[in-house]
């Protein structure tokens, strides 16, 4: 009697319930998740730029033989090399709270996660040191009879590592394949060749036409002259018409210029192309390292390497070499509201060129004017906490979504978002932290920062929040909590003409026994060009010590 | 007014009968065999009637006010009484004790009415007259609730609305007589507010009864379902078919306990009867007990580690008593510890060797699955095995999913282990895969000496079909499942939409 009298007595109950569900779906969603705004230094180094001379006079902080300003990537970078060259006596000086600069990262209950770069193309030959520190990390952990790298596979991304959502559905890979014309085909065949050709290329002078470090490629006029045209006139040049194609460009150079394809140069946009691509003897060509936090993993191995002590929410507010040699860092450690002087024998000095700029006292003096020419893109960074993704009935958000590590969307204007807890090697799957990320590139560099900072933390949560829902429908649901990271300075752009302008080369050249070191002096916003400037700098560094 | 109150002896009957029909068949809805629980339920309830009537001797004053008191405390009791057995089902140890005490106390207050209402109605008929009366409407009201019940209430109400329903009717009657016998009963006013606040309970309930018991799943599967879960990490899904408990994780069957002997024996025997030494085993997954329960078998095995990543799941295989009796209450047992945690991480976080790894993982069906069949995976395994240790790999079907099977094969291989690939007909899954691995070959027919006895699937002569794979399901080149290719998942994925089509 029982369960044929129940098979009836269900089906009542789930006609009535589906009712009521869909009753609750159709409601409005009133309530958004509480969005927090992080990235509160700005606040800090604005105080440079609004009146730096106003401070009270410093109170000796002592003395070191090398001072590094700056604890991004650059400046890190600087410390490890300082500590593996035996230089112990070291100070590096960081304006935010924590390090790490574009590569800082975060975490809550649920994950570490990025606030900026996250992930590391496979280095290839020319990457000396980022191979000899991913060595020192245990990243790479032995090499084949051929010289390739062995990865340890939990850094290695786990597949799927990307795809991309294009007419309505989730295709393997970014490059665009549903709805490819032969046409398309054709061309990006054709755009593939070329880049290997470029990636075999040599120049006169001996040297690879694109490698990473950019420094190390050739200076031949042959490829360098690809400077002074835009990556679209290129294309144009070339006749490469295919909007699959220009597609995929473009997201290239959003994601690591910040740059449309007006804006950027075009030997940058091959050298995106044809620079990477390092070989392993676990993975294929083409694979990226990647961690929970981004490249705050590195930042973290970085720390745990680098030479001498660090004080961090201090603005660095003059530098200037003595005339007995010694060069005197002055600065306000903002907690404290005091000010405090510390003498170097020589200083890294790992900021971007618009700190450089109000700093550097004989910059003050002369006002060089290559500074005009650096223009960065600013960034928003978005973590999304999401929970309930388990399997769930009144949802609307099916848990059988299988998030890669990269996902982006073929009609959106945003750069798409990566899945945080992708690496993870847990069973778990009912939370996980989304980071969404956004250069502004469609106009003026300072107009879109100025739009940047403008836009209430609630505006670009809502934004954000649409932006995802268009890719997951009801997934707003399942949003907790959104933490926000806005960049003003969020990337150098490579913009035509600046990677061979004489103003680069002025802004590296060393003032005295002040070294520059930052990934604007590259061009490009990368750690691989961090790192080289970093270490290039702290060897310049220690050649006027003298004796260690 | 007399009237009015024979009239209440005909709900009075309707509701006392409902709820005996919603505890039995909730009884036998949750615990299975219906018979059994329907006979059980309908004898505690009349036998607490009994005592009811009995009881009735001691009520001497205010009969009417007693009577309305009677009904509104059957009105919370039954009327509540399905939501709360439906909702306590997963929470509580001893499921019977409720079950019986809710029926008891229902029968009392039942028994109790009928007594009262006649003796208040002694003087107003003759005795036959009352007796012919009572008792005329007491079977008219019974046969009116058989009636509805199958056909009008469980088909359109369902059981717990069916409760709240008739909760509300009795309050209604204890209201109503109230509103007839306003004069002659003391307190009226306090006994009716009590009442209008039971009948707010109630109708509450029954407007909210869908969010408790959305059952909404239940027509996805073929038997009824007795009990459903979300765990923060899967959906668990407890069906009972006549004797037959399946039990579904994300609506994927795990194990029907007419036939996982077959699956289990085949798991845990022939690896384990084969090892070296038995002292130390660790369980991966397979927070059923059913895995343990085969390797308690073995006097020798002196711990049994158990990781499993969801509490719920080794809770309700510790507690639930239809789940207890399958597993023959091995997760209780004093050689095994239950650790809830993810594998991969305790893996990472944990030392220890371990003689013989039961690997009892779900399909690698999704990413996170699929990286527990891995190379980094069994690696790190490798760091938790003896060094003559073995482990075993619930590892698919070979002839629905032939490319995962041997992938997974390929890459326990790949990761510096020899393997000893079977499989056996499980009928509710089919023919299903182990792959039973070492650093030296293991050779499983040394094993057959020790299967131990009473096992019902397998046997010594048997084990060689086991080894034996036909043409059908042969070895062929596959992949290594790596991180960073899940290969496993991409073939998973391709062979079983292609085979469930």
């Amino acid at each position: 009697m029982s369960s044929a009298a129940q098979g009836v007595a269900i089906g009542g109950v789930v006609s009535a319930a589906v009712a009521l569900g869909s009753g609750m779906t159709s409601l409005p969603a009133i309530s958004r998740p509480p969005v927090v705004l992080r990235g509160a230094a700005a606040h800090a180094g604005h105080m440079l730029r609004d009146d730096a001379r106003a401070f009270p006079p410093p109170t000796p902080a002592g003395r070191t033989r090398v001072a590094i300003v700056g604890g991004g990537v650059a400046g890190l970078s600087a410390a490890w090399r300082c500590k593996k060259r035996g230089v112990k006596d070291v100070v590096l000086l960081e304006l935010d709270s924590g390090l790490g600069g574009n590569a800082r990262s975060g975490a809550n209950a649920i994950s570490a996660f990025p606030w900026g770069a996250h992930y590391l193309p496979l280095p290839g030959n020319d990457a000396i040191y980022v191979r000899e520190f991913l060595e020192d990390i245990g990243v790479i952990t032995d090499v084949d009879d051929q010289g390739r790298p062995f990865y340890e596979e939990t850094a290695l991304c786990s597949a799927p590592q990307e795809r991309l959502l294009i007419h309505g559905r989730w295709q393997d890979g970014i490059v665009p394949r549903l709805g490819e014309t032969p046409e398309d085909q054709r061309q990006f065949r054709e755009f593939g060749k070329l880049m290997a050709q470029y990636r075999g290329a040599k120049g006169a002078d001996g040297r690879p036409a694109f490698t990473i470090p950019v420094d190390l490629s050739s200076n031949d006029p042959e490829f360098r002259a690809l400077d002074h045209v835009s990556v679209a006139v290129w294309l144009d040049a070339r006749g490469f018409t295919s909007p699959y194609l220009r597609w995929y460009v473009a997201y290239a150079c959003k994601d690591d210029f910040g740059t449309t394809l007006a804006d950027t140069s075009a030997w940058a946009g091959i050298h995106y192309f044809a620079s990477r691509g390092g070989d392993a003897a676990n993975a294929e060509t083409g694979s990226v390292l990647t961690w929970p936090e981004g490249n705050g993993h590195l930042v973290r191995k970085l720390t745990e390497r680098a030479a001498g002590s660090t004080r961090v929410g201090v603005v660095v507010y003059d530098v200037e070499e003595d005339e007995d040699g010694s060069v005197r860092i002055d600065y306000l450690d903002v907690k404290e509201h005091r000010t405090y002087r510390l003498l170097a024998d020589a200083v890294v000095f790992a900021a971007p060129r618009y700190v450089a700029k109000r700093v550097i006292g004989a910059y003050r003096r002369t006002k060089p004017d290559f500074f005009d020419k650096f223009t960065y893109a600013p960034w928003v960074v978005a973590n999304l906490s999401l929970s309930g993704l388990g399997p769930s009935r009144h949802t609307r958000f099916r848990p059988d979504y299988r998030f890669a590590w990269d996902n982006v969307s073929f009609t959106s204007p945003t750069l798409g978002y990566i899945n945080a807890t992708h690496q993870s090697l847990s069973a778990k799957g009912s939370e996980t932290v989304l980071t969404h990320y956004q250069a502004l590139v469609e106009g003026d560099s300072l107009a879109l920062r100025r739009k940047a900072y403008e836009t209430s933390a609630e505006e670009w949560r809502d934004q954000i929040l649409t932006d995802m829902t268009r890719m997951h429908p009801g997934i707003d649901e399942h949003v907790d909590a959104v933490d926000l990271w806005v960049w003003g300075h969020g990337m150098i752009r490579p913009t035509p003409g600046f990677l061979s302008s004489p103003a680069l080369a002025q802004a590296r050249a060393p003032v005295g026994k002040i070294f520059f070191a930052h990934s604007d002096l590259s061009g490009v916003s990368i750690f691989e060009e961090a790192q080289y400037r970093g270490v290039v700098a702290a060897d310049g560094a220690i050649a006027t010590l003298g004796s260690v | 007014m007399q009237v009015a109150l024979l009239f209440s002896v005909f709900f009075i009957a309707v509701c006392g009968l409902v709820y005996e029909l919603v505890s039995s068949a909730l009884a036998s809805y949750l615990l299975g065999d219906s018979i059994t629980q329907f006979s059980t339920v309908i004898g505690a309830y009349l036998f607490a009637m009994g005592i009811g009537s009995w009881l009735s001797t001691y009520v001497t004053r205010n009969l009417l006010g007693f009577f309305i008191q009677v009904e509104i405390l059957i009105a919370i009791v039954g009327g509540t009484s399905a939501a709360l057995l439906f909702t306590l089902f997963e929470h509580v140890n001893s499921f019977r004790f409720l079950l019986y005490g809710t029926v008891g106390v229902i029968g009392i207050l039942v028994g109790l009415e009928i007594p009262i209402v006649m003796r208040i109605l002694k003087d107003r008929y003759p005795f036959k007259d009352l007796v012919a009366r009572v008792f005329t409407f007491d079977y008219i009201g019974a046969l009116g609730a058989s009636l509805l019940f199958p056909l009008v209430l469980v088909p359109r109400l369902g059981l717990v609305r069916t409760s709240f329903f008739f909760g509300i009717v009795n309050v209604c009657v204890a209201l109503w007589t109230l509103f007839l016998f306003r004069r002659e009963v003391p307190w009226a006013r306090s006994m009716r507010a009590v009442a209008v606040a039971v009948l707010a309970l109630l109708v509450t309930g029954f407007a909210l009864s869908e969010r408790i018991m959305a059952f909404s799943e239940d027509s996805v599967y073929p038997d009824d379902v007795v009990f459903s879960r979300t765990s923060p990490y899967q959906r668990l899904v407890l069906t009972r078919g006549g004797n037959d408990l399946r039990l579904f994780i994300n609506g994927n069957l795990q194990f029907s306990s007419r036939d996982e002997y077959r699956y289990h024996e085949s798991l845990v025997h022939v690896g384990l009867a084969a090892a070296p030494r038995r002292q130390k085993v660790l369980i991966l997954g397979g927070g059923d007990g059913l895995a343990a329960r085969e390797a308690l078998k073995y006097p020798d095995v002196e711990s049994i580690t158990l990781v499993d990543l969801d509490p719920m799941m080794t809770r309700i295989f510790r507690t639930h008593a239809p789940l207890v009796e399958l597993n023959g209450d091995a997760l209780r047992d004093d050689r095994v510890k239950v650790i809830n945690a993810d594998a991969f991480t305790w893996l990472n976080e944990t030392k220890g060797a371990y003689d013989f790894v039961i690997i009892d993982f779900p399909d690698p069906s999704s990413y996170s699955l699929g990286k527990l069949y891995t190379t980094t995976f069994y690696q790190r395994l490798s760091a938790h095995l003896a060094p003559d240790g073995a482990f075993v790999v619930q590892s698919t079907s070979p002839i629905a999913a032939r490319h995962s099977f041997w992938c997974i094969v390929e890459t326990i291989e790949a990761s510096g282990f020899k393997t000893t690939p079977y499989h056996a007909y499980v009928p509710s899954f089919g023919e299903w895969g182990f792959v039973l691995a070492s650093r030296r070959a293991v050779d499983a027919t040394v094993g057959t000496a020790h299967y131990p006895s009473g096992l019902r699937f397998l046997k010594a002569s048997g084990l060689a079909a086991l080894l034996e794979f036909p043409p059908d399901m042969a070895r062929l080149d596959t992949e290594v499942n790596k991180l960073n290719n899940q290969a496993l998942v991409r073939y998973f994925d391709e062979e079983w939409s292609e085979y469930v089509r």
